[in-house]
């Protein structure tokens, strides 16, 4: 049934507004969909991870009317001063965003708006980075019905955070949103933009979400995601960015809801003297599966990479790496590392860690390692050794395995914020966030 | 203070501990030297409750508990406090913080209230002159990256903190040049009151003339073979332990 679900829930859509570049794209979509299908297991990129559990579920498209407010938002701004676009189950939502603090030469428009206003912007870049053939990237392009436009123009360097906040509340039961996140950032220009997805309530829902990055000449993209869903809902979101020469893109990914997340992150340095950084923390526990999956492609010479993932796994939960890094003939003088740390809290707890090296440079340095670990016996011995209870010192022995991926991020808010969430999970709120030893 | 009787343990299939009997009242010092392997740092570890032993035998009582009978925690509550011959790395917690949880968690156990984070730096400021340790080693990761030397500074300075009643150093001494010897030693000498007392392991008797023993035992092959005191180290140093060994063949 689940192809022509979708297939009749593209032909209801009322297109009527639309500018008429928009329906070849969104129709050719639709046909790579259904010729490919809900990804299985026997798909390589989905070898640990299928999405067979919701492939015949009939989900709506868009939800009922829902009460949420400001202040229900509040535990989830992080910093209510930033400017911020909330979308409600997957709509935009004007009067739970506010946009007054954003800086001079910052645009964000929802995509309607921007396609109406900067159709040429937009149809130079809709589509054109997320070009990878997944099923769930077509299925977004089809039927995308919201999202968020930005372009950040030349020169101009914007240190706050945008934050683009993907909202579930009670109303999401059994839908399915498709929002679009699409950023430009112009020649020598900086931006910093946290995407989070919320699940209020817990009920089940689909978030197919795709964001293209598109990172001029000499700018730098900082790109932080926050995946906390209901712990019923399924997740997906696939980041596509494409580099041009001097650029930097520089991306952090926290998943700890959902029952089930597919996170994709995947970049092509395709200027000279480009730097790609893309991390990651995963929290996992009931029975909750975390996949993620990211590619570094090489293309040009004289550029670095850096990947370091790191999760706490506790239950029954499993979670997916994946981090494919491909160089280029070209790509001499590519310089990159990865890697991979788990910890393992349960007998239950499982990871697939898959690092995929594929080089084709002759004159490059890419190192990968991955570990997956238990909780350091000896570590837990000697604190308990000084009077530190058993179970305190257990959590600080994990939350200080996970907090340290947590350093790497640059904006101190944001990386205090999943500090305070990890804390939560692990230490109770007893413990005060400055046990984590800064290096230097 | 502590009595133990016929203590016997072993790790996995291997029996290290044979039948330790040993005394110790408060405010005494007992050094306790022997060959590598002898089984010194097992009965230091078993005292403090490490889980790769398991008693087989014997009874430890402290203060009149039952020693054996705690978890290690409460061990540490109880005043017993192992200086490690490898102190643990920890990253990713610094050591203020570690240093801060125990105090606490001390503390609490005995009926005290927590001191928040501002209290305990002035805690700290007496604490570091005690090993002269600069403060810039608090704010890193526990033991990571520290010299040797730095590690067993950093044991006394936990000592310091917890302020216990039994201290069992375990190889303090070893590795260390005679500057940062003559710190940790008079950093012990400090923290010493008639109402504690310490167990010193060691094989050099250059610590003894810091830290000076009312008694030296003799560990060889999980027994101690001969207690004696202060001039029996010194013969040790001299003729080394073979001469033991044979006697106690005989
Ligand atoms: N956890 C363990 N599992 C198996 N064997 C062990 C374990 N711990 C110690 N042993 C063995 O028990 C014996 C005594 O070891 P121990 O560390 O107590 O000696 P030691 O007297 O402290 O030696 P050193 O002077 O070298 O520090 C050694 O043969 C050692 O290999
Ligand atoms: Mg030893």
């Amino acid at each position: 049934m689940t192809i022509p679900h979708w297939q009749a829930a593209f032909a209801a859509r009322a297109g009527g507004d639309e500018p008429r570049w928009l329906a070849p794209l969104r129709q050719s979509a639709m046909a790579s969909f259904a010729a490919l299908g809900f990804p299985t297991r026997a798909l390589e990129d989905w070898h640990y991870t299928s999405l067979s559990s919701i492939a015949d579920v009939p989900y709506t498209i868009g939800s009922g009317a829902s009460s949420t407010t400001v202040a229900d938002l509040t535990p989830y701004m992080i910093n209510a001063d930033w400017p911020t676009i909330v979308l409600l189950n997957g709509r935009w939502s004007p009067a739970l965003s506010s946009l007054d603090s954003l800086p001079g030469g910052v645009l964000v428009l929802d995509l309607a708006t921007a396609w109406r206003e900067q159709p040429a912007m937009v149809q130079q870049h809709l589509g054109t980075v997320a070009v990878s053939e997944h099923a769930m990237t077509s299925l977004n392009t089809a039927l995308m019905q919201d999202g968020v436009v930005v372009v950040v123009a030349k020169d101009v360097v914007s240190n706050t955070p945008i934050h683009i906040l993907h909202v579930a509340d009670a109303a999401a039961e059994g839908a399915a949103r498709f929002p679009r996140t699409l950023i430009i950032a112009e020649r020598s220009s900086k931006v910093t933009l946290l995407e989070s997805f919320v699940g209020l309530a817990d009920v089940a829902y689909f978030t197919n979400h795709v964001a293209e990055v598109v990172v001029g000449d000499n700018a730098t993209v900082n790109h932080m995601k926050i995946q906390r869903e209901s712990e019923s809902a399924t997740h997906v979101s696939t980041t596509e960015v494409h580099q041009a020469r001097d650029s930097h893109y520089v991306n952090f990914s926290m998943a700890m809801g959902a029952t089930l997340s597919r996170t994709n992150v995947y970049t092509v340095l395709d200027g000279e003297n480009c730097g790609a950084t893309l991390n990651g923390l995963y929290l996992g526990k009931g029975t909750q599966h975390t996949d993620h999956q990211t590619r570094i492609e090489h293309a040009q010479p004289n550029c670095f990479s850096r990947e370091l993932y790191k999760g706490v796994l506790d239950d029954a939960s499993h979670a997916v790496f994946n981090g494919k890094v491909y160089v280029h003939p070209v790509a001499q003088k590519t310089d990159g590392k990865q890697s991979n740390h788990t910890l393992l809290l349960s007998p239950d707890a499982r990871i697939d860690t898959k690092p995929q090296l594929e080089i084709f440079a002759d004159d490059v340095k890419c190192t990968h390692g991955a570990t997956v670990g238990r909780m350091d016996e000896a570590g837990l011995f000697y604190m308990k050794s000084r009077g530190v209870p058993s179970e305190t010192a257990r959590r600080l022995l994990t939350y200080a395995f996970a907090a340290d991926v947590l350093e790497t991020i640059e904006n101190e808010t944001v990386k205090h914020a999943l500090e305070q969430l990890t804390l939560e999970r692990y230490a109770g709120s007893a413990v005060h966030p400055v046990i984590v030893a800064r290096k230097g | 203070m502590l009595e133990i009787t016929n203590l016997t343990a072993s790790a996995g299939e291997k029996d290290i501990l044979k039948g330790i009997n040993l005394s110790v009242n408060a405010g005494e010092v007992h050094a306790i030297m022997g060959p590598n392997g002898s089984g010194k740092s097992t009965l230091a570890q078993v005292l403090a409750g490490h889980p790769s032993y398991e008693v087989t035998g014997g009874t430890v009582r402290f203060e009149g508990e039952d020693l054996l009978e705690l978890a290690p925690e409460e061990r540490a509550h109880r005043g017993v406090f192992l200086a490690f011959q490898y102190p643990i790395e920890i990253p990713g917690v610094s050591n203020a913080y570690f240093l801060r949880s125990a105090y606490n968690a001390m503390r609490v156990a005995r009926g005290g209230d927590e001191v928040d984070p501002m209290e305990f730096l002035d805690v700290m400021e007496e604490k570091l002159k005690i090993v002269e340790m600069d403060d810039a080693m608090l704010s890193r990761s526990v033991n990571m990256g520290f010299s040797g030397g730095e590690k067993k500074r950093n044991e006394i300075l936990q000592m310091a903190v917890l302020e216990p009643k039994l201290a069992i150093l375990d190889e303090t001494d070893s590795g260390l040049d005679i500057d940062a010897l003559r710190v940790v030693a008079e950093g012990v000498n400090k923290l010493r009151r008639p109402d504690n007392a310490a167990i010193v392991v060691t094989h050099y008797q250059r610590l003894l003339n810091y830290i000076v023993p009312d008694y030296v035992h003799v560990l060889a092959g999980g027994r101690i073979i001969r207690s004696g005191t202060r001039e029996l180290a010194l013969e040790l140093e001299e003729k080394g332990y073979d001469w033991l060994l044979q006697e106690a063949l005989a």
